[in-house]
């Protein structure tokens, strides 16, 4: 297998997708010809043209409503948001309108739509444009959320979200955009299921669940602890809306310990609806309270050095499991 | 910058004035425009008849939500020229994006008044298949129906199809954020929209100049398409200008449009009392014949020596006929199956949901649910 980047594995998807199927087309602010804010959509517009690779005026609110209209004349959208801060702009149209139609109309018309966007911070994008709102949208029956953390699934489930017949909210991060990782040779058709998470990594002393760019945090901080004798397996949940309870509750009784990471804010977050699942259905198997890293509960700091406070790292997965896991025999 | 602002094109369809001129300064239909639009005897006795029907229908509504029957009615008395007029101007391969208040455009497509009232009765969302009427389903969000609108025929222009879209909205939807931004929209991408305000005058207790400063009609102009205010009293004038400005967006010249004036004589719904907020005083200037949409069609019928009392008796009985039908099929509604509150949340539901279902339906067959 090749190695490529998640930004152009993304771009892959898209374009294997608008050649598969012609009602599939993109919109966004400059993704024409400009190719994206964050150049995913780079080339589209000379394959495709105009038609099919559209910019938009700088409204969230309409792009999402152009996707819903579009969508319910029989076209698949698919709809960038520059980044998902912008989504609070939309939310409107896809909590109330896309997450509703099917349920409110009898299953006509249904809303075959995705919207990509990046969340998270990191690149010193300020508190409005840093953050990571998946569980807003993750609360909404209607919606599916996906937040792939590789490559191979940015550009397998990109191709899944596109064919699925239900409103998809696609999270990207801005910093997986130039992670490289191995992905099938072009035109080597796969998909990734949109309800499945992966064991990335085996262990059997302590389950970290997590996803997006928290996962590559997560494999660090593994590695680390297995230097001193703990293995830790670390599930990338992939989607969080459907949730892969199944494989998180399979693991546990395995490990008999959680610890749930994520970039975002601790209360009544993602960390916290998985976190209160486990403990829902897998009491029983717990051998130590589940342990939670979160961001700082704080509006994203701007200056460099405080971002980097604020986000959670290495160091804190690490002592989030050697507060619920005993020290192996031998340790000091 | 200084060379952008200079290639910029010109907003192109807002100079075009030819929907504009069909109507006088007082919004009706100019005697040569009259002339030209050749509406035929027999297409405005069938705008009288339907106007008629609905106008009785919106009665039988009234009374059946008083009955206990429903559980909310918005009345429409006082649209019936704007919404059987744009309704019937607008051909059947055309869509319609109706709002909450839009009956009788439903009643126009053919849709049976009896099951759209099982909304009213609290039994369904959406009570027809919108691919089977062109009709998409009444929305209530105010103005949310009004991106979904631009955005269908933007679909439509991308399958080059000869497709009109008309979308419904009071004039209070006008103030909000979705409506600019479908506006704009609809101008930079020339999508083929018919936007249709029926300006009644009252978004519940707010009155139109305390909702808008300026005239509704005049924002057309700055989001580059025309803009045309009709009275929304005469049914000939909107189902003219209505089919005219269907027609120009069917032919690829963009979205127009089209502010119907009339008044809401009723209160928003019957959850609301508008003697707390206006008079009667307020309602006389409304209340006569030459305001009256049906007096006014069959005075234009009878110019046309096209009215007389069998037809007019005829049109009153199968109204009679069509409100008793009507309540017929609303009481022989049942409510919905239990478990159906599982159903059709995602075209593929998650295991999760699948498991709520099962654990609802063992707590039903052990009666847990009664």
């Amino acid at each position: 297998m090749r190695t490529i980047t998640y930004r152009d594995a993304l771009r892959e998807a898209i374009a294997e997708e608008m050649r598969r199927n012609d009602r599939v087309y993109i919109m966004g602010e400059d993704i024409a010809g400009y190719g994206g804010t964050y150049a995913v959509t780079k080339g589209l517009f000379e394959e495709f043209g105009e038609k099919r690779v559209k910019d938009t005026p700088l409204a969230e609110e309409i792009i999402i409503g152009t996707a819903i209209g579009s969508a319910i004349g029989g076209l698949r959208p698919i709809a960038e948001l520059m980044t998902m801060n912008f989504s609070l702009l939309a939310s409107d149209l896809i909590i109330n309108s896309a997450a509703k139609f099917r349920y409110m109309f009898g299953g006509q018309p249904s809303i075959p739509m995705v919207i990509r966007m990046p969340g998270g911070g990191g690149a010193q994008r300020g508190a409005q444009h840093s953050q990571m709102l998946e569980s807003m949208f993750a609360h909404i029956p209607g919606l599916k959320l996906v937040m792939p953390a590789t490559p191979y699934d940015a550009k397998g489930m990109l191709k899944s979200a596109i064919r699925d017949e239900d409103p998809i909210l696609f999270v990207e991060h801005e910093l997986l955009y130039s992670v490289k990782g191995e992905v099938p040779d072009e035109g080597e058709e796969y998909t990734v299921p949109l309800n499945r998470g992966i064991v990335r990594r085996e262990g059997k002393d302590v389950t970290l669940v997590t996803f997006s760019r928290m996962m590559h945090i997560c494999l660090q901080a593994a590695e680390e602890l297995a230097k001193e004798g703990i293995e830790a397996e670390v599930i990338d949940l992939r989607s969080i809306r459907p949730i892969d309870l199944d494989l998180v509750l399979e693991s546990l009784r395995k490990t008999n310990r959680v610890v749930v990471a994520e970039e975002g804010w601790k209360y009544y977050g993602t960390g916290q609806g998985i976190a209160a699942l486990i403990y829902e259905h897998g009491f029983d198997w717990l051998d130590a309270p589940i342990g939670h890293v979160t961001g700082k509960d704080v509006p994203m700091p701007y200056s460099k050095s405080l971002e980097q406070l604020a986000l959670p790292a290495r160091n804190d997965v690490i002592a989030a499991v050697k507060a619920i896991v005993p020290q192996p025999a031998g340790a000091r | 910058m200084a060379k952008a602002l200079h290639t910029h094109p010109q907003a192109r369809e807002g100079d075009d004035n030819s929907i504009g001129s069909l109507v006088d300064a007082h919004g009706l239909l100019t005697p040569e425009a009259e002339r030209d639009a050749a509406v035929s005897d027999d297409q405005l006795r069938e705008l009288y008849r339907m106007m008629v029907i609905c106008r009785r229908l919106d009665q039988e509504g009234l009374n059946l939500q008083r009955q206990g029957e429903l559980g909310l009615w918005g009345p429409y008395v006082g649209h019936e020229a704007a919404q059987v007029g744009a309704a019937l101007a607008m051909e059947s391969t055309d869509w319609i994006f109706p709002y909450y208040r839009d009956f009788a455009m439903a009643v126009c497509r053919g849709i049976d008044p009896g099951n759209i009232l099982t909304i009213f009765r609290g039994l369904t969302h959406g009570a027809w298949n919108p691919y089977e009427y062109r009709f998409a389903p009444f929305i209530i969000p105010v103005g949310t129906q009004v991106p979904h609108a631009v955005g269908f025929a933007v679909g439509c222009k991308f399958d080059h199809e000869q497709t009109a879209v008309l979308v419904g909205f009071g004039e209070g939807a006008t103030s909000t954020g979705d409506w600019h931004e479908a506006m704009n929209f609809a101008g930079v991408f020339q999508a083929p929209v018919v936007f249709l305000c029926e300006n009644n005058q009252w978004a519940i207790s707010v009155p139109v100049e305390e909702q808008i400063a300026g005239r509704i009609v005049d924002r057309a102009a700055g989001y580059g398409f025309p803009g045309v205010r009709v009275d929304g009293t005469d049914v000939l004038t909107v189902y003219a200008v209505v089919r005219a400005a269907a027609q120009h967006a069917r032919q690829g010249h963009g979205p127009v449009l089209v502010e119907s004036v009339a008044y809401r004589l009723q209160a928003h719904t019957t959850s609301d009392d508008p003697t707390r907020y206006r008079t009667d005083a307020d309602l006389d200037p409304w209340k006569g014949s030459d305001k009256d949409p049906i007096e006014r069609c069959a005075e234009r019928l009878r110019q046309r020596n096209a009215y007389d009392d069998t037809f007019a008796v005829a049109v009153a009985q199968e109204a009679e006929e069509r409100a008793s039908a009507m309540r017929q099929t609303l009481v022989a509604a049942r409510p919905p199956h239990p478990e159906s509150v599982f159903d059709l949340v995602f075209a593929n539901p998650p295991a999760s949901l699948m498991r709520e279902r099962d654990e609802f339906t063992s707590s039903l067959e052990q009666g847990g649910a009664e």
